[in-house]
């Protein structure tokens, strides 16, 4: 990706196999989306306007990968963007998408299609940098639109935008949030990677890495710790495979990222 | 003049969410195809959901769809509350209704803002709508970013809310928080929806004037107008409890499309507003009844493009509905109530009127409380055959015009449905082959 100031850059939004959250997650910007279509065009977003142009500089895709026609669409895409920007989970780490890579494939085809399902087109779920070069990866389900609009400030100041890479933990105590281990629940927070503003604590959740894990995270110790608060081993590599399933860290107990 | 063929066929329509298209081949003003399919890629979320605990099922449902998740997740609980025996306090049901009403709003306003109105104000899009109407979308945005905020403050966020939990919530909005929804509803919101149903009474008349009488279902309940509560209703006397649903309707897998097509007894029916506001007229709030009749809009309505007039009516619901349950939170002081959960083995049915229609969540647990069976039918795939229908009764009522103003009115009907392709993974393109 270039370290070039874009002028007035053009702009593609697409969707993969997602809820296509994090692309409505952009229309939700009610306060600033007026003055972002003064600093770039939006040329191709199905779900909001007719335009489908093929000429664009920036494409955010949004949703993992899990047929043919998936990942041809998503090497089309890198053929034509000069960046390419993956927005949610489903993008940057297969997201939930990947739960169905643990079941048997045909099962699960006929288990919600039925026995003449054969034709249908899918593969395993993967995000989008297993197939292609992604220059900037959004995580989080749904992406935060405060970080989006990061992102595309630092993208037209022709910026490498900065992705937080320390724990939730970190943001959970900024808000003064009580530690869900204190309250004898668990939490993935320790090992999963920032920039959510820690919002599912807030709200009586837990901490499930929608965000993916942080780049050196001591997983075998997070895992002892989950552990001690009774979680049994087949519950611990569930609740990494909610989002991370795509990874070793949620294959075997041994796994490690 | 009868036109020799019409071979349409939109790659992906847009201003839907999600991937369809539209096919149509007339040769001889014969209809030889007429079919929307949906191309999304498929999901297989009935499937992930085996061996799942209760909690987590509600966190994976959601995220079948961006803009319904507050829905999937109301369908979720219910089904997992019905299992397991469980009721939830007054308290808990207002906020759930009021978050329910958030994403009601900003799903419709999305739709008929966003995605309808620029065909009727002849904009291919919002953007440039926003030069030439600029008062339009300032206001669509202000209502909007309202919905969203009511989202904010009972679930913590729009997409994939966070406090919503089996047996209540984990987390309880603030007096003060209370006090501005209530601020913001009477000194924004009401008057801002007056003029929403001035501008669409005034554009009404703009969509096409096409009728074609089809059966149509939504829940019914004597006590209020219905969104999570009561009992299944047709429009052909039919009515049976949530978890009869299978007795009155029927899915089946259509190849080529990765929708499932749902069917009542045997025909093609729809849900949705219209379906509501035909089903559930009389029990409209005053302020809604008032909308509906400046748009002229007469129960039982049989034109599929008035479904854009319906969400307007259930907009004003909506907002309505919000104003009585805030004023009852604030008087009873709502405060954090921790939710109370014993888990047992059984089958439980949730049933949710969401924004495009019925939406069934189907659950069977184990005794630990692990999903051990699930069905789940939304509310696009019961629209397709319906929608399908229209587009074929409609065609040769156009054959003389050129393709393209055929091929515009078909995807402004698609449109009116406003179909949720995401969702009804397991539905849209207009290509008119």
């Amino acid at each position: 990706m270039s370290d070039q100031k874009m002028a007035k850059p053009r702009i593609g939004v697409f969707s993969l196999t997602s809820c296509e959250g994090c692309s409505l997650q952009i229309l939700n910007c009610e306060d600033e989306i007026l003055d972002l279509l003064t600093h770039v065009d939006i040329v191709n977003f199905r779900e909001a306007i007719d335009e489908r142009s093929e000429d664009y500089d920036i494409a955010f895709i949004d949703g993992a990968i899990s047929t043919e026609s998936d990942a041809e669409e998503t090497r089309h895409i890198r053929s034509r963007a000069k960046i390419l920007v993956a927005i949610g989970a489903c993008a940057c780490t297969g997201g939930l998408n990947v739960l169905k890579n643990y079941q048997d494939p045909q099962q699960v085809r006929e288990r919600v299609y039925g026995p003449d399902s054969e034709w249908m087109d899918t593969i395993e779920a993967q995000p989008l940098d297993a197939v292609v070069d992604v220059d900037i990866k959004l995580p989080g389900c749904p992406m935060s639109k405060e970080e989006f609009l990061q992102v595309v400030k630092a993208v037209l100041m022709g910026k490498k935008p900065t992705i937080p890479d320390y724990p939730v933990c970190v943001q959970c105590k900024l808000r003064e949030t009580v530690c869900l281990f204190h309250r004898g629940q668990i939490c993935l927070g320790p090992i999963a990677r920032a920039g959510c503003d820690a919002i599912c604590p807030a709200y009586g959740g837990r901490c499930v890495a929608c965000r993916g894990l942080i780049s050196d995270p001591n997983s075998n110790s997070a895992k002892e710790v989950l552990a001690e608060h009774g979680m049994t081993v087949e519950q611990l590599l569930e609740e990494f495979r909610l989002y991370n399933g795509y990874y070793d860290v949620a294959k075997t107990a041994e796994g490690t990222p | 003049m009868i036109r020799e063929s019409v071979n349409i066929n939109v790659h992906h329509v847009t201003r839907v969410e999600g991937h369809g298209n539209i096919k149509v081949r007339a040769n001889n003003g014969e209809i030889e195809q007429c079919e929307l399919q949906i191309v999304e890629s498929p999901r297989f979320f009935e499937s992930m959901l085996i061996g799942r605990r209760w909690f987590d099922v509600h966190h994976i449902t959601c995220r079948i769809c961006g803009i319904c998740s507050v829905g999937h997740t109301t369908a979720s609980l219910c089904a997992t509350e019905s299992a397991f025996g469980l009721t939830i306090s007054e308290q808990s049901r207002l906020l759930r209704e009021l978050i329910f009403y958030g994403e009601q709003l900003q799903s419709h306003l999305l739709h008929v803002y966003f995605l309808a109105a620029p065909d009727l104000l002849d904009a291919g899009s919002v953007i440039p709508l926003a030069k030439t109407h600029p008062d339009v979308v300032a206001r669509a945005l202000r209502l909007k970013k309202f919905a969203n905020f009511v989202c904010e403050v009972v679930g913590g966020r729009h997409v994939h809310p966070i406090s919503l939990w089996p047996g209540g919530l984990k987390h309880c909005p603030t007096e003060a928080q209370l006090m501005e929804l209530k601020r913001q509803l009477e000194q924004q919101v009401l008057p801002d929806m007056d003029a929403t149903v001035d501008l669409f009474a005034e554009l009404g008349p703009k969509l096409p004037d096409f009728e074609r009488p089809a059966a149509y279902m939504a829940l019914k309940d004597p006590e209020r107008y219905a969104w999570f509560t009561g009992e299944l209703v047709t429009s052909t006397g039919q009515q049976v409890a949530m978890d009869k649903y299978l007795d009155v309707i029927e899915e089946r897998v259509v190849r080529d499309t990765t929708a499932k097509h749902v069917f009542y007894n045997g025909e093609s029916f729809y849900v949705g507003a219209r379906a509501r506001v035909n089903t559930n007229y009389e029990q409209l709030h005053p302020w809604a009844k008032a909308a509906a009749e400046k748009l002229g809009y007469q129960a039982p309505n049989h034109n599929p493009f008035a479904n854009n007039a319906a969400q307007v009516i259930e907009c004003v619901q909506c907002a309505a509905e919000a104003v009585d349950a805030v004023d009852r939170l604030l008087s009873m002081g709502a405060k954090y109530e921790e939710p109370q959960v014993a888990v047992r083995a059984g089958r439980g049915v949730g049933i949710a009127e969401v924004p495009r229609g019925t939406l069934v969540h189907d659950y069977t647990y184990d005794e630990k409380g692990n999903v051990v069976d699930d069905n789940l039918i939304i509310p696009t795939t019961m629209n397709v055959e319906n929608c399908e229908q229209d587009m074929r009764a409609l065609v040769p009522q156009m054959i003389d015009r050129s393709q393209e103003e055929i091929t515009a009115a078909l995807e402004i009907l698609v449109r009116a449905y406003d179909p949720c392709i995401s969702c009804s993974v397991h539905m849209l393109n207009v290509e008119f082959v």
